[in-house]
């Protein structure tokens, strides 16, 4: 792994300064001025190689992400302009879970909204003719009224027949429309892949940048403590979407919680 | 009662419409966003606000602020439902004024619970 490379190229270096370091230090003692003095511009200049070869082994790294990302980029423009890469069809693929999810939604509802009224409407029916069946149960129907009830029975129980039909089918096709979540979720899986391997290489690029700042001396600047505080404090109040883990520690894991919280509160 | 549903995602925007509905209150309007929302309110005299937290433009604690430091709307019912459940973003909303707070996924009694809720302390 490159940063491995890094890691025995920068012991070389090191083992080079000490031995440098002894000679600097016995020609100082021998008052050999000239001498040291050369010896510390020789120190300086492998001191340079060494942080722009470090440097070039970074800007490969990054350059080598780019590939691996198939970034298609016009790099001379400000901002640079992205053509295509393999996070930009990520994108395209979220959105595509989006727009399925949503139409499948959309489409379960409009046959839930088909479906409601036959329903109720076969409820009611029932319902109706319970009440003029307990009627006739107790003797206080009229013959005409009765001639009616068996017509209505009858058409009631054509009626269950084609409406019980008609929901099945419904039922059915709702059942059918849950098929995105297969969908999705390959696509979903092929971009949590990618999303990994970014992680990876942004973790590698992090290693090599840290042996460059190791090696130039650059230190990190006091302030950065106090951001990342504000930084955290931030977060706190940001919005997050729904939780996934509800174990986490400042999370509530349903609607009585909320309640529970809020009350505690005097609100 | 004249009532506003705030959501970026039509879904959502939808089944809060049909329980709405289901529990009688067909007088029902909608905007994707903070940012469409709050000129609606301003010129709509609506009676009830219902708003998810996550949007693009101008988010519901943001739409939320906003009403209350309006002089017409500062005493709007706001009701909001969203999938944001940390305690601090809870914390957050109650101290901005909200008036109820649903977390997703929500039943339809939870939601006519706190409805009720609102109503009856309003008056």
């Amino acid at each position: 792994m490159a940063s491995e490379i890094l890691i025995n190229h920068n012991s070389e270096f090191v083992a080079e300064l000490k031995e440098c370091a002894k000679l600097l230090t016995e020609k100082l003692q021998g008052n050999q001025f000239e001498e040291a003095s050369a010896l510390i511009q020789s120190i300086t200049e492998a001191r340079d190689r060494h942080i722009f070869q470090t440097v070039g082994k970074l800007t490969r790294g990054l350059h080598n992400a780019i590939v691996n990302f198939n970034v298609d980029a016009d790099l001379s423009k400000q901002p640079p302009q992205i053509e295509g890469s393999d996070i930009q069809d990520a994108s395209n693929r979220l959105n595509y879970v989006i727009e399925l999810t949503q139409k499948a939604a959309e489409k379960t509802m409009d046959m839930v909204d088909e479906a409601a009224p036959i329903a109720a409407n076969l409820g009611q029916e029932a319902s109706m003719l319970r009440n003029d069946w307990a009627r006739l149960k107790r003797r206080e129907m009229s013959a005409d009224e009765f001639r009616e009830l068996y017509e209505r029975m009858d058409g009631f129980l054509g009626q269950m027949e084609v409406g019980t039909e008609r929901l099945n089918k419904s039922l059915q096709d709702i059942v059918l429309e849950q098929g995105f979540q297969d969908l999705t979720g390959q696509v979903l899986k092929r971009v949590i892949g990618l999303i990994k391997d970014v992680e990876k290489d942004l973790v590698d690029l992090v290693r090599m940048a840290g042996q460059v700042e190791e090696i130039t001396g650059i230190v990190d600047a006091v302030d950065n403590e106090h951001e990342m505080e504000d930084l955290i404090e931030k977060r706190k109040h940001e919005a997050e979407g729904p939780q996934i883990n509800k174990e986490r520690e400042n999370v509530v894991s349903g609607q009585d919680e909320v309640d529970d919280l809020l009350s505690s509160l005097g609100f | 009662m004249k009532i506003l549903i705030v959501d970026d995602f039509s879904t959502m925007r939808r089944i809060i419409k049909n329980l709405l509905r289901d529990l009688g209150f067909s007088n029902t309007h909608e905007a994707d966003d903070g940012m469409t929302a709050l000129p609606m309110l301003k010129s709509g005299d609506f009676q009830f606000l219902v708003t998810d937290w996550n949007m693009p433009g101008m988010t519901g604690i943001d739409l939320l602020r906003a009403v209350r430091a309006d002089e017409k709307l500062a005493t709007l019912p706001v009701l909001m439902v969203t999938a944001e459940a940390k305690r601090d973003q809870i914390i957050e909303a109650a101290q901005a004024g909200v008036n109820g707070y649903v977390v997703k996924p929500f039943t339809a009694q939870a939601l006519k619970e706190k409805i009720e809720k609102i109503f009856e302390r309003v008056g």
